[in-house]
């Protein structure tokens, strides 16, 4: 199925992000302040692969996904899926969009309806799409048996009589009934015990090769990041701060905030432990951004420059590439540091 | 498929899968179960089905006419001749203007319900899922009704209109409407922020397939218990309508009516004159109680 979609073939990427941003406004007193839960991001997701998303909470994550979802409307940007802009006059639309995405939300339990037995949630995304009622029944006991429920014993249960991993299970079916291309797991395994989250990477893995799909993988969880994803995309108050390779990502990060978030891991071995926290205090509030570089208020490293102009990305349209926004790796930033 | 039976096979998934095996039936079935055993529950709605019964084929069970009146045996005591409940001041036969009664007292207490539950109940669910403007609207709306106690609300309202028992149910039916709404309202409130919701925006559904197929089945629950908990709130305000006149006409037999009338008579025979008052006090508490164990049998997650 999805190589008849596959319109753009292998090289073109599944899903570009053009400098999307979405603020949202929120009133407190008497005037109103936007909240920059996004702004100016762009990444893209290449076909096939699983691109992990990190970053500290508040940073956008899910804002992030549920923009590429059009759950939220984009203020800025452009979305641009398999070849084709989204919600643009010559491109393809939101719903053709939904067809093609889907996503496996953190709250197992708030994303099933609990009135309704769980095939019957499952049966929801085919029944839409204009199954008739018992055909879209077949396709969420398929689908059940295929994230290793027995349709029988669980389908017509409710939500409140599965286990968190159950009905991790169960959204993971739902997400893949309607036979996506891109599935994105905004946190989809943090809420499980160590035990159950490894069996549910597992299934999601076996899924992926069985269906051929396309991961977006949010989490905050680095270990499990650098486990599944290909590629890594670093998150810092709603900016992109490095994108690359996940081994790049993980054996020389190249951003000061990336090392920082992967000095705060916990150390295995006891004589490697962390004695100093490399990183202090909450991120400041997205209300009112630092101006400049995002980070600069809580870098070891930050220098005048970094408070005035805002570093740029780089290239970051190939598979390979390792970039990240620090004027430390721009030759003619001005950073004292800066490599020449 | 193959890598179905491999899934399937794998000792962490058939672990998962050994969980007790559990009845599994339907969610009607599941609330039928649950009711039959309470008995509490049964009684009292076995009480309303003989009510509504008895009501129902007034004619059949009726021992006298309900209109024939006697000058010598006017305000007789319980078991004067036939007459088993004795006879009002007109001398017609209690039991049988009791019986015939409980059709406009139920008739009052049903209809407005039923009609406010729709008509809020869409109201709520139209408020709470399009949320924003449109919900402060209606519901503001509804806080204007809600600031007058209800009792004069339905008295204000059936008085302008007149009396007479369309005008009264009509007058009822708006007293019902805000409450109604607000139920709905706070249902699909709950619901509408819930990640499911938007899930199944993300599959692609349109709101009206969302609202029908994912709302409406956890409104309908909190509607439908408060709405036969307000059945028997309505048969004691369409009593006190008909208390006051402006609900039924004379002569026609009716539970609110019958007490306003005989009240005067209270000292000659109390016990009779007391009648309308326990029937009215007997359906409205069966109603409520029936409305409790149906709440407790509804939840599903109980």
């Amino acid at each position: 199925m999805s190589e008849a979609m596959d319109i753009g073939g292998p090289a073109q990427p599944l899903l570009i992000a053009r400098e999307i941003s979405k603020h949202f406004h929120v009133r407190g007193g008497a005037k109103t302040s936007r909240v920059r839960a996004v702004d100016g991001i762009s990444f893209t997701v290449f076909k096939g692969e699983t691109l992990g998303v990190v970053g500290e909470s508040g940073c956008g994550k899910s804002t992030l996904a549920r923009l590429l979802l059009h759950l939220v409307e984009r203020d800025t940007g452009e979305l641009i899926f398999d070849g084709e802009p989204v919600g643009a006059p010559h491109g393809i639309t939101v719903a053709a969009l939904r067809r093609q995405v889907q996503m496996v939300f953190q709250d197992s339990y708030s994303s099933l309806n609990p009135r309704m037995p769980v095939q019957d949630s499952v049966a929801f995304g085919p029944f839409v799409h204009g199954r008739g009622k018992s055909a879209a029944r077949g396709v969420a006991r398929d689908m059940l048996m295929k994230v290793g429920l027995n349709p029988d014993l669980f389908g017509p249960r409710y939500p409140h009589e599965l286990s968190g991993g159950q009905k991790q299970r169960v959204n993971i079916a739902r997400a893949l009934a309607i036979e996506p291309r891109m599935v994105i797991l905004d946190e989809a395994v943090s809420a499980l015990d160590k035990s159950v989250e490894a069996q549910v990477l597992n299934l999601l893995h076996a899924l992926k090769q069985q269906f051929n799909l396309t991961y977006l993988f949010i989490s905050h969880d680095l270990n499990v990041v650098r486990h599944v994803s290909d590629r890594v995309l670093v998150m810092y108050l709603g900016r992109a701060v490095e994108l690359g390779p996940s081994e790049d990502i993980f054996t020389r990060p190249l951003h000061p905030y990336t090392r920082a978030l992967l000095g705060s891991r916990p150390s295995m071995d006891p004589a490697n432990r962390i004695e100093e926290p490399p990183i202090t205090g909450d991120p400041p509030s997205p209300i009112d951004p630092p101006s400049g570089c995002r980070f600069h208020t809580r870098c070891p490293f930050a220098e005048a420059v970094c408070a005035e102009r805002s570093p740029e990305l780089g290239e970051w349209s190939e598979r390979g590439s390792h970039v990240a926004a620090c004027h430390m790796l721009d030759a003619g930033s001005g950073h004292s540091r800066a490599v020449q | 498929m193959g890598d179905t039976v491999m899934l399937a096979e794998r000792p962490d998934v058939r672990e998962e899968q050994a969980a007790p095996v559990t009845k599994v039936r339907g969610y009607w079935q599941t609330v039928g179960h649950r009711l039959r055993y309470d008995p509490v529950t049964l009684m009292f709605a076995a009480i309303v089905l003989l009510i509504v019964l008895a009501a129902v084929f007034a004619p059949l069970v009726a021992p006298f006419d309900p209109y024939k009146e006697s000058i010598i045996g006017r305000l007789k005591p319980l078991g004067w001749r036939d007459h088993l409940l004795g006879t009002d001041e007109l001398g017609r036969d209690m039991l049988s203007r009791l019986i015939y009664g409980g059709r406009v007292s139920l008739l009052m207490g049903v209809v407005p319900v039923l009609i406010a539950s729709i008509v809020g109940g869409a109201l709520g669910v139209i408020g709470g899922f399009a949320g924003g403007r449109t919900n402060t609207a209606i519901m503001r709306t509804m806080d204007v009704f809600y600031a007058f106690p209800s009792v004069l609300l339905a008295v204000a309202i059936a008085g302008a209109m007149g009396g007479g028992i369309i005008n009264g149910m009509l007058a009822l039916t708006l007293v019902f409407v805000p409450p109604m709404c607000r139920v709905a309202e706070t249902a699909t409130t709950q619901v509408r922020s819930l990640d499911f919701i938007e899930a199944a925006r993300a599959t692609g559904a349109g709101t009206l397939t969302i609202i029908r197929y994912h709302v409406l089945g956890n409104v309908l629950g909190p509607v439908f218990v408060y709405a036969s908990s307000l059945v028997s709130v309505s048969i004691l305000l369409a009593s006190g309508l008909s208390f006051l006149g402006l609900g039924v006409r004379p002569p026609t037999p009716d539970w609110g009516l019958m007490l306003s009338t005989l009240r005067q008579s209270i000292y000659v025979v109390p016990t009779v004159c007391a009648l309308p008052g326990v029937a009215i006090f007997i359906t409205s508490i069966c109603f409520n109680l029936v409305s409790d164990g149906l709440r407790s049998a509804m939840d599903v997650r109980l």
